[in-house]
This record gives structure tokens, sequence and C-alpha cells, in this order.
């Protein structure tokens, strides 16, 4: 694994490469551009940059009407703002018209900078997967965030979820990668179980992949970057090669990756599962590294509940 | 514009008329649907379809069109009959509103019917995608104009002001919203025996503090209403709300200011005494 970068500067950055090449490309912000990093637009492209101040609900619909008129609108708030101050607006004015508007939350899961329940966002996935239209892309590491910015603005014309989060993160992909909306990603082969993330939680497979190597066993570690469309056949065939499966988000365990691969593997191929992410709690504001050990999300307890089911099969 | 004549306001009048009539034959042909608010619309969309808006039925999504709102959703049908009258699909299709399948459902779906222009329905969300719309129009360098139509009831909807506070804040002088300011919501502040409070008080009050042009009118005398579109196209730097005073139920005695008649199927009986008194009996002939 190379440096590490943060996503929302990864963001920032895309941003204004996306400008350059579609000046029609525009960033809605909720005043909150210093922390998502939206404001390299208001400083480098204050053509294309937007203050909606506080009202979430307001911005929703104003990206809406601009993406009619053909404008292609980045929301740019935290996800937890993203994903309910404003949902019925989603609802009613972006997902049922199917319009052009992409929703970035940052700062998502339970890592959002000592701040607590208020602005950390758990159910987010659950959430705008559940919204027909969206599609939810939930990347890993900077370089996936800017191949992903590229792929909405690109390859899509309806509405769409970005989650993203707030700390420096390893890079796992090079710039060669090739980011494909609806396509999992296999980070690493392997034959006795199945290691299955979305975003960052990815990366912490690949560590439990590593401490599960120490303890002889070879798991195989499949990336989500979407989880609308989901890939249901990467899904399936992890399943059936390796017979067990271990899913991992910062994500509450109702509905979110955990949920969707439960569907899919209960309805085409079911196999002894684990699912490691909330527990149906709200966090706390915390140092990281406390709040991902007192949530239980970090690489052993991945490799826990993998060893669980690899103990119980002997 | 055309030039405004006596004669081309009574052709407007007789326009809104024919839509009130059509309104009422297909809530009472679908068996459910609101009529109150959609008559206290009629006129100023009848003004805006067949005078104010730069639009062209043969082309619903001409990019260079005026855009038309109806944040107050649930009047649609009144926008479908208006639609119907000026072209964009035929009339004969009012008799599938609400049915399954159909182009024209209970609120607006602007993926479904040619000339809407937003979906909408869920109450206090119009005037931010006309704030969308105006910004864009501004942006790429466009000549349209963006109408949005509220109701009052939705204006207790906090989401109505935070538009407000960004429509002026970014001087959108190509924005105009019309409150059709009817004075009744669906049920209301109730107070038994006494008339009921009005669903915003002195809205001219509060759009000005906000930083609105605001023009008060009588939303039912179509002459008043299109002077005061084009005052609103010439104020410069803010944008112009019309405060148009209307009556809910207008132009059918017995449902005029009643709040029941928000929403309710006229009787067979009924439709036929609304119709004579708005001078469209012959609709309802050619039905038979």
């Amino acid at each position: 694994m190379a440096d590490k970068k943060a996503q929302r500067v990864a963001f920032g950055e895309t941003l204004v490469e996306l400008i350059d090449k579609n000046p029609n490309v525009v960033v809605l912000d909720g005043d909150l551009a210093n922390s998502t990093k939206a404001d390299y637009v208001a400083s480098q492209r204050p053509e294309n940059f937007f203050e909606m101040g506080i009202a979430e609900q307001n911005m929703m619909g104003v990206a809406a009407g601009m993406a009619t008129a053909g404008l292609v609108p980045f929301i740019s708030t935290f996800a937890a703002f993203a994903a309910k101050r404003d949902l019925d607006q989603v609802r009613i004015v972006v997902a049922q018209p199917g319009l052009h508007v992409i929703i970035t939350g940052a700062y998502s899961g339970i890592k959002t900078g000592k701040t607590g329940k208020t602005h950390q966002s758990v159910q987010d996935i659950t959430i705008f997967r559940a919204m027909p239209n969206m599609t939810v892309v939930v990347p890993a590491d900077a370089v996936e965030v800017r191949k992903a910015m590229h792929a909405l603005v690109d390859e899509i014309d309806g509405p769409a979820y970005l989650r993203l989060t707030r700390d420096p993160v390893e890079t796992i992909f090079d710039a060669a990668y090739e980011f494909k909306i609806g396509k999992a990603v296999t980070l690493r082969e392997g034959q006795d179980i199945a290691l299955i993330g979305t975003g960052e939680q990815s990366i912490r497979c690949l560590k439990a992949a590593d401490l599960l190597a120490e303890q002889g066993y070879s798991a195989l570690v499949l990336h989500m970057p979407t989880i609308k469309p989901f890939d249901e056949q990467a899904v399936i065939a992890a399943a059936r090669l390796t017979g067990r499966v271990v899913t991992a988000e910062d994500h509450t365990l109702i509905g979110g990756l955990g949920g969707a691969v439960a569907e899919v593997l209960g309805e085409n191929h079911p196999v002894p599962m684990k699912r490691v992410g909330l527990q149906d709690v709200f966090g706390e504001s915390a140092p990281n590294d406390d709040l991902m050990e007192k949530y239980a999300l970090n690489p052993h307890h991945i490799a826990e509940a993998a060893r669980k089911l690899l103990d119980s099969r002997k | 514009m055309q030039d405004l004549s006596k004669e081309r306001i009574a052709e407007l009048q007789e326009i809104a008329n024919r839509v009130r009539a059509r309104v009422l034959i297909s809530v009472h042909h679908a068996g459910a649907g609101h009529v109150g608010g959609p008559l206290s619309a009629a006129d100023m969309l009848a003004a805006l379809y067949f005078h104010i808006l730069n639009i062209d039925p043969a082309s619903p999504d001409w990019e260079e069109r005026d855009r038309f709102i109806l944040s107050k959703g649930h009047s649609t049908i009144a926008l479908y009959a208006t639609l119907a009258e000026r072209g964009y699909f035929p009339i004969d299709e009012l008799l599938t509103f609400d049915a399954i399948d159909s182009r024209l459902q209970g609120h607006p779906d602007m993926t479904k019917t040619p000339g809407i222009d937003m979906s909408s329905g869920s109450l206090g969300q119009g005037l931010s995608p006309g704030v969308g719309m105006a910004l864009a129009a501004r942006k790429l360098n466009k000549p349209f104009r963006t109408y949005v139509m509220i109701g009052d009831g939705e204006s207790q909807e906090g989401q109505i002001w935070e538009a407000a506070f960004v429509a002026a804040r970014y001087g959108l002088d190509n924005l105009t919203a019309i409150l059709d300011y009817n004075g009744l919501q669906q049920f209301g502040w109730q107070k038994p025996g006494e008339h009921m409070l009005p669903p915003i008080e002195n809205p001219k009050r509060k759009w000005s503090a906000f930083g609105w042009n605001t023009i008060e009118i009588d939303g039912h005398n179509i002459g008043e209403f299109i002077l005061a579109v084009e005052r609103a196209k010439n104020t410069q730097g803010t944008p112009t709300i019309l405060i148009a005073h209307t009556i809910k139920g207008k132009g059918v005695s017995y449902m005029e200011d009643e709040y029941t008649w928000h929403s309710n199927v006229p009787s067979d009986e009924e439709l036929e005494a609304a119709l004579a008194e708005l001078g469209q009996s012959r609709l309802l002939a050619a039905l038979a």
C-alpha cells in the first residue's frame, strides 16, 4: 500500500478537473466547503461554485432545477445531512424524475473528527439503495474517488450518491486502475473464505486477510465500490468458491452492504455468513482509533469474524 | 405577447372557464381529485399558457422555453386541462386522469406528461427547482424565464423560505413566483363558529422582508395578472412574487370559499349545475 491521501482532498481536486473538462459541472455547497474540500472550486473555479447556505432541502431542489436545464450539479454536504435532512427532496425532485444530480456525502461512517452522533452517518447506504433510480458508489481510496467521479459524470445520466470519508487513507489503487460502475473488484485471490468490503473497509479486509494468512488461511478479498447496481454475480462467485462470507462496512448492519450480500446469497447461494459493522447503535464523539476499536470495525474484528466461520466448519 | 385588448382578455377568460369545466369533468370521471385549488388557479394558468409563456407545445423540451413549476402539485388537473387546451396532448386524455398507466398522474410527473417541467406534489418543494432553473439560465446565458406557482397552505413549509432567501441573495430577476392566495387549506386552524385562520398572514410583509419585489393583485383579473407579470419582467436585481388574491373553488358558487371542496368529487347533478354556471354545459353534452 502506498502513501495516504484523504478522499475529500481527491474530491476537491477532481471537481476542478471535471469543471475544466465540462464547464456545465457545478458544485452546490451547504456551508461546509472548507471541510468537504469543495472550497477548491470556490477559490479556483468560482463561476461553478454555488453557496446554498445551511439549507439542505432547498439545495437539493436547486440542484434538480439546474439538472433539468443542462447543468451537472454536485451536492456537497456531510453524509449525515445528505441522507436525512433533504431526503424527501431527493425522493420528489431528484430520484423519481431521474435527474443527473450527484449527491456527495462527506464524512460518512463514524470517523467524523470527534463530532459524534449528529455528524456520523451510518444509515446512508441503506437509505440511498432503497431509492429507485439511484446509483450508490462507495470508493475505497483517493484514486478510486477520482475515477468514480469521472464515471458518475460521464457514464450515467441519472441520480447518484457518492459516499466519502474524512481522514487520510492508504492508497491501494494505482493510476491505471479502471473503475466501472456496478463492477466488483477482486483485491486478493483466496479459497478458504471471502471477505467482502465496501469503502475504506475493503482496505481493512486486506489487512484482515494478512492476519488470516498468518494463521494459515487464504482469504479472498472482494471490494464492492458500487452498492447499486450491485455486482451480484461477483458475490455469488466468491461464495461458491469459498463457501463462507464475511462482510465489512463502516455503516449499520441493517440494510447496508451486509444486507445486500445477504439478500443476494439468500436467494442464490446461501452460505454461512457474518457481518461486521455498526450493531444498530448511534455512535459518539471520540478519536477514530477509539471508535474503530469500541465499535469493532478494525481488521482484527473482521479476522475474528472470519475465524468463527472457519472454526465452525472444521 | 399579443396586445391586451378587451377581446383578448375575454378570450382568455373563456379558456379559463373551459379549464375549470374540464377539471370538474375529469375529477368526476376519475372519482377522485382536487377541485378547490385548481379552480382558484385556473385564470392564471390560462393567462400563462395562452399569453405569457414563451413555449412550443410541439417541442415540450425546447431548451429555450420559459419554465413553469406547479409547486402546489395537488392542483395538477388544472395544469393538465390547460396543457390539453394548449395542444400538448389530446383533450380526451384528460379522462385517463388517475387511471392505471395514465400519463396524467394524481400529482405532476415530469417523466410522463409532456409540458411538465418539474415533478411535484410533496408540498413546499417547487420554488427551489425554480431557483435552480433561474441560476442555470444565468450560468448558461439563456434568456428563458422561470415561473413557480405556490400555494398559501404550502407556505407553511420551511423550504419555501429557504428558497426565498437564496433567490433574493442571488438577485434572481429571471424568477417569478406566484402565490395562489386563496386563504384555505385542507383542514387548517379550525375554530368552531368562527372564520378559520388563513394559512399564512400578511405574505407581502414576509416576502418583502426576504428581499423580494412584491406585487399584490386579484388573481382572477386576467388583465391585472398579465400586467403584473410584465412588471416582474422589468424588475431588475430581485425576484418578484405576485401575491394573487384568489377564491378557492372560484367560478362554482357552491364550491367558493368552502374548504370541504379542497378535494371532493361532484355528483352528476352538482357537475351539471357547475358547468351551467361556468357556461360550459356543451362540454358535458359533448361527452354524452
